[in-house]
């Protein structure tokens, strides 16, 4: 399985980003091979429109199996997301991506 | 003459104003009325009366032929808004946030991206006597206004005389939509809440107004409420009142009911009488 966070950061202990399009960056976990990888977004600064969109492709180029997110993404982003199958995790708002994904491994998303 | 009614914070009385003013002057000439709040019409909840016509209104997409397409992504390279792009295998449109600049279309080498017309709202006209009433209304769901205004403000233009009095009840905010609703106006009248939030969204509506060198002029509704730090910013800055509009428990009421107020409340009628008596002062109306 490979996993995406939102995040504010490019740790396990980095905060999520509750925010789906406009999100810093994403951690990408790859249960596989264990690895961890993240992807800067922070140019999304200078996007006036269309931010859903734009996030959502980005991570596509990653070809993720799930998306761990806090507040959901917004309905142009999620319109995106839903041509993928990438099965979407929302609530983890207030965690680190280790905590989000021991929360998903729990369940508990 | 066209005067926009604006206000920079929202619910502080621009559909009162609007409503009010253009009843109690259509008592003496014709008067338009345009609701330019297209997002959030409610004009309508207090002006009644008999439809004369509906038009569709509508704006140019991109729609994605699979077909033809080669998936070079060059749409989503050209798409400034984010509105055309490519997942894998797909080219997904974002309706509402397509501009209608029609590059990735004419840029496609495949020609894949033919534009097609897709409705984004209507705009209906009312008669009640020497009162005419036109409202632009966004269909749910989209996102963009200004389209919408600029085309009921051209409906406005092609269906009535220029030298009829037009009242535009403009959107909140001091964005792009407000723009649009204030642009063509020759006179603005700013209209806000004698509360801290409502003076610090009359600065930047003012900021605004100056920015596009329009003529302007402020009326305080509510009054009663909150402090005079309202009226001490407009002599500051020489910025003339109109009047007051005083704070009554009964005009909530009767809004509430969509009752117009200058017929519901002789204390609201006299108001608004005063601040057309001060408009002729200002010689804006004859």
């Amino acid at each position: 399985m490979k996993i995406a966070f939102t995040t504010k950061g490019t740790e396990w202990d980095s905060p999520m980003d509750p925010r789906f399009g406009r999100t810093d960056y994403f951690l990408i976990y790859d249960e596989e091979n264990d690895e961890l990888t993240s992807i800067d977004n922070t140019d999304v600064n200078e996007v006036a429109h269309g931010a859903g969109p734009r996030t959502a492709q980005k991570l596509f180029e990653q070809k993720p199996d799930v998306l761990i997110t806090g507040n959901g993404p917004g309905g142009n982003a999620a319109m995106a997301l839903k041509q993928g199958n990438i099965k979407v995790f929302t609530g983890a708002v207030t965690m680190t991506a280790k905590q989000a994904y021991d929360a998903y491994k729990k369940g508990e998303l | 003459m066209k005067i926009s009614i604006a206000s920079g914070k929202g619910g502080t009385g621009k559909t009162t104003l609007a409503t009010n003013l253009a009843y109690l002057l259509s008592q003496k000439y014709t008067v338009i009325l345009a609701d330019l709040d297209v997002e959030e019409p409610n004009s309508a909840f207090f002006i009644k009366g008999k439809e004369v016509q509906q038009k569709k209104v509508f704006k140019m997409i991109p729609e994605w032929d699979k077909e033809k397409c080669v998936l070079c992504g060059n749409c989503q390279r050209v798409c400034k808004f984010n509105a055309v792009i490519k997942l894998w295998e797909e080219v997904l449109v974002f309706n509402q946030l397509c501009h209608s600049c029609y590059a990735c279309s004419e840029l496609c080498p495949q020609n894949a991206l033919p534009m097609k017309s897709y409705e984004v709202g209507k705009i209906t006209e009312f008669e009640q006597n020497n009162l005419h009433f036109v409202e632009g209304k966004l269909n749910v769901g989209e996102e963009q206004a200004v389209p919408l205004i600029k085309e009921t403000i051209d409906f406005v233009e092609h269906n009535f005389s220029s030298d009829i009095l037009r009242i535009f009840d403009a959107p909140p905010g001091t964005s792009c939509p407000v723009i649009e609703a204030t642009k063509y106006a020759d006179y603005i009248i700013l209209i806000t809440e004698p509360t801290p939030f409502g003076l610090h969204d009359l600065k930047l509506a003012v900021e605004v107004m100056r920015e596009m060198k329009k003529n302007f002029s402020v009326v305080i509704n509510r009054y009663g409420i909150g402090n005079d730090d309202a009226i001490q910013y407009c002599e500051d800055e020489k910025i003339p009142l109109l009047g007051t509009i005083p704070n009554m428990k009964k005009a909530a009421e009767a809004y509430a009911k969509g009752e117009l107020l200058s017929k519901a409340l002789p204390e609201i009628r006299n108001a608004i009488e005063s601040v057309i008596e001060k408009l002729r002062t200002l010689e804006v109306l004859l």
